[in-house]
């Protein structure tokens, strides 16, 4: 059994705008998805159904059937809460909040109920030390997330995401904002964390997709037009439109 | 382009009216108007304090008014306008902000809460008699407070509730809406959102919205004339049901009422009534900028 099982998924906005028609495609753990496509394509609003940040947004109507292992994610009764401390997300923009870089990566700990400063302290460290960053500001943890580089600030958020021990990690466009140096770092972060967690990236260019994934979704105008281990995709694309996207001729 | 090209391309404007000059003439004529907004403010806070500050003495505080109020102090004033701040601020703090947090991170944006939102805007924009009858009727009248602390500080917090909600409502508005989905992302729920990241981030623009109700509260006359201050009190309150003296009702009083005021007491009393709201505004401003130096972003 995959970890997300994903039938006829379609999503439609207020707007009328129906960004995601008739997506199907399983999801493994301990991989590396990766969702390539054009902008507009539905990437954002696909991490978005796993999570249900999409019930933030102005979303009309959601079908199909979404199963991440016996829960139907597209179930308004499930406990969103829990859900979304099981599947963490990290943004395209660097998004510290107001607040001491302990206390950022910490947060979703503190609002699971964590009181131990033991245990915060054990799982702050880990953390950022997972996501590459305890070296540079382990003698600061007190200071104010905002003074950290631009990618520093993304790492950490990767660390907030990671201290709450989630089973699936999505990432949206994660290093879109980020220098070469930061961006080697998530992603070597990515490749040697995904024995003990799944990811699902929208990663900022082909060239990432290529350093990282192991599945390949092809996303168009809401439509999934192909889905392959990252090595077939690649080298032998079977649709047109994959070929042309992947060979930079739109897009 | 190198620069000699672009220096006969865009040649420098030479004379009076070059770029520079012209900044430095706006620069100064912002300074100038700046001053002139200013100064009167300055000018009426000094003749007050030179008129005021002789009458200035302990007795003049806390002693209660003798001779038909021409002599002794005005203690029963100022407790009552205290009594009547704080009552305010009871009914007013706690359902300003709760309200604005309804409408600014709960309410769906539909036309009934658009009604809501002109209707608060609105009645910023009564005049404060018209709340007076308003209180008079439903707290003294209907409701059978009578004229007392209760009634007049209803009405004032009736009075100030707007200027709190739409303070309070457009200081949540500021705060970044991508913390909350920041937040939300983390398993946290909206009202633990609320609480730990968007009240701490707005909570200088709350307070200064909260000091300028307050203040309007703590020196409006007509509001309290019909439900619960007195001309004359031999002694304090002893409940929230009995009317109570209050400085600006007291000073329009002794201005107009009492024949053979002598000018010092008027003064005087300004002047503490000044000092009241004066020290308010520099509690806000205290609270703000420490809350400023705590900011982390
Ligand atoms: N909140 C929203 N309200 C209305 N329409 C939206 C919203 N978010 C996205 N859309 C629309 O849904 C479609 C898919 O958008 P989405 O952001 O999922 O694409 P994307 O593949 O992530 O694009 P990009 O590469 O630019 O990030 C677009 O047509 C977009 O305009
Ligand atoms: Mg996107």
């Amino acid at each position: 059994m995959s970890l997300f099982e994903i039938y006829d998924l379609t999503v439609e906005y207020s707007d009328g705008t129906e960004s995601l028609q008739g997506v199907t495609m399983n999801i493994e753990a301990n991989e590396v998805t990766c969702l390539i496509g054009p902008a507009g394509g539905g990437k954002s609003t696909f991490l978005r159904v796993l999570n249900r940040l999409n019930d933030l947004a102005d979303v009309k109507k959601v079908s199909g059937k979404v199963m991440f292992k016996d829960m139907n994610l597209l179930d308004p009764k499930i406990d969103v809460i829990d859900l979304r401390r099981r599947i963490g997300m990290v943004f395209a923009r660097p998004l510290p909040l107001p607040l001491s870089l302990y206390e950022n990566v910490a947060y979703g700990l503190r609002t699971a109920g964590e009181r131990s400063k033991a245990k915060l302290d054990r799982a702050v460290e880990q953390a950022l030390r997972q996501a590459q960053l305890w070296d540079e500001v382990y003698d600061r943890l007190d200071a104010p997330a905002s003074r950290l580089s631009g990618g520093q600030q993304q790492r950490l958020c990767l660390a907030r995401t990671l201290s709450l021990e989630p089973e699936v990690v999505l990432l949206d466009e994660p290093t879109s904002a980020l220098d070469p140096i930061s961006t080697a770092k998530i992603e070597s972060s990515i490749l040697e964390l995904k024995e003990r967690y799944t990811f699902i990236v929208a990663p900022h260019s082909i060239q990432q997709a290529g350093r990282i994934a192991d599945h390949v979704a092809f996303f168009l105008q809401g439509e999934l037009v192909e889905y392959q281990p990252a090595s077939e995709i690649f080298t032998r694309p079977r649709d047109k439109r994959t070929e042309d996207y992947l060979q930079g001729r739109f897009g | 382009m190198n620069h000699n090209d672009f220096n006969k391309l865009y040649p420098r404007r030479t004379g009076l009216l070059t770029p520079r000059n012209m900044e430095k003439a706006g620069y100064a004529g912002l300074t100038v108007l700046t001053i002139l907004t200013v100064l009167p403010i300055i000018a009426v806070v000094i003749y007050i304090l030179v008129q005021g500050a002789p009458a200035i003495s302990p007795s003049f505080i806390f002693d209660m008014p003798r001779d038909g109020m021409r002599a002794g102090g005005i203690w029963p004033a100022i407790v009552g306008t205290i009594y009547l701040t704080v009552g305010t601020a009871i009914f007013s703090v706690p359902l300003g902000i709760g309200a604005a947090i309804y409408l600014a991170e709960y309410a769906p944006d539909n036309r009934v809460t658009q009604m809501i939102r002109i209707a608060i805007i609105n009645l910023s924009g009564i005049p404060s008699v018209v709340y007076g009858l308003f209180g008079l009727g439903l707290f003294v009248l209907f409701l059978k407070f009578g004229s007392s602390i209760l009634a007049a500080s209803l009405t004032l917090s009736i009075m100030t509730l707007p200027v709190i909600i739409s303070t309070t409502e457009e200081a949540l508005r500021a705060v970044p809406h991508a913390f909350r989905v920041v937040s939300i992302s983390l398993g946290a729920t909206r009202w633990e959102t609320i609480r730990r990241i968007v009240l701490p981030q707005a909570l200088p623009g709350i307070v200064t919205g909260v000091i300028l109700g307050l203040e309007r509260a703590a020196g409006e006359t007509a509001p309290i004339l019909f439900t619960g201050a007195a001309f004359f009190l031999p002694r304090l309150p002893q409940s929230p049901l009995d009317p109570t003296m209050a400085l600006p009702y007291h000073l329009f009083v002794i201005s107009t009422q009492v024949p053979g005021m002598p000018v010092q007491i008027q003064y005087g009393t300004v002047l503490v009534l000044l000092v009241f709201v004066l020290g308010m505004n520099l509690i806000a401003t205290w609270i703000r900028s420490r809350a400023r130096a705590r900011r982390q972003w």
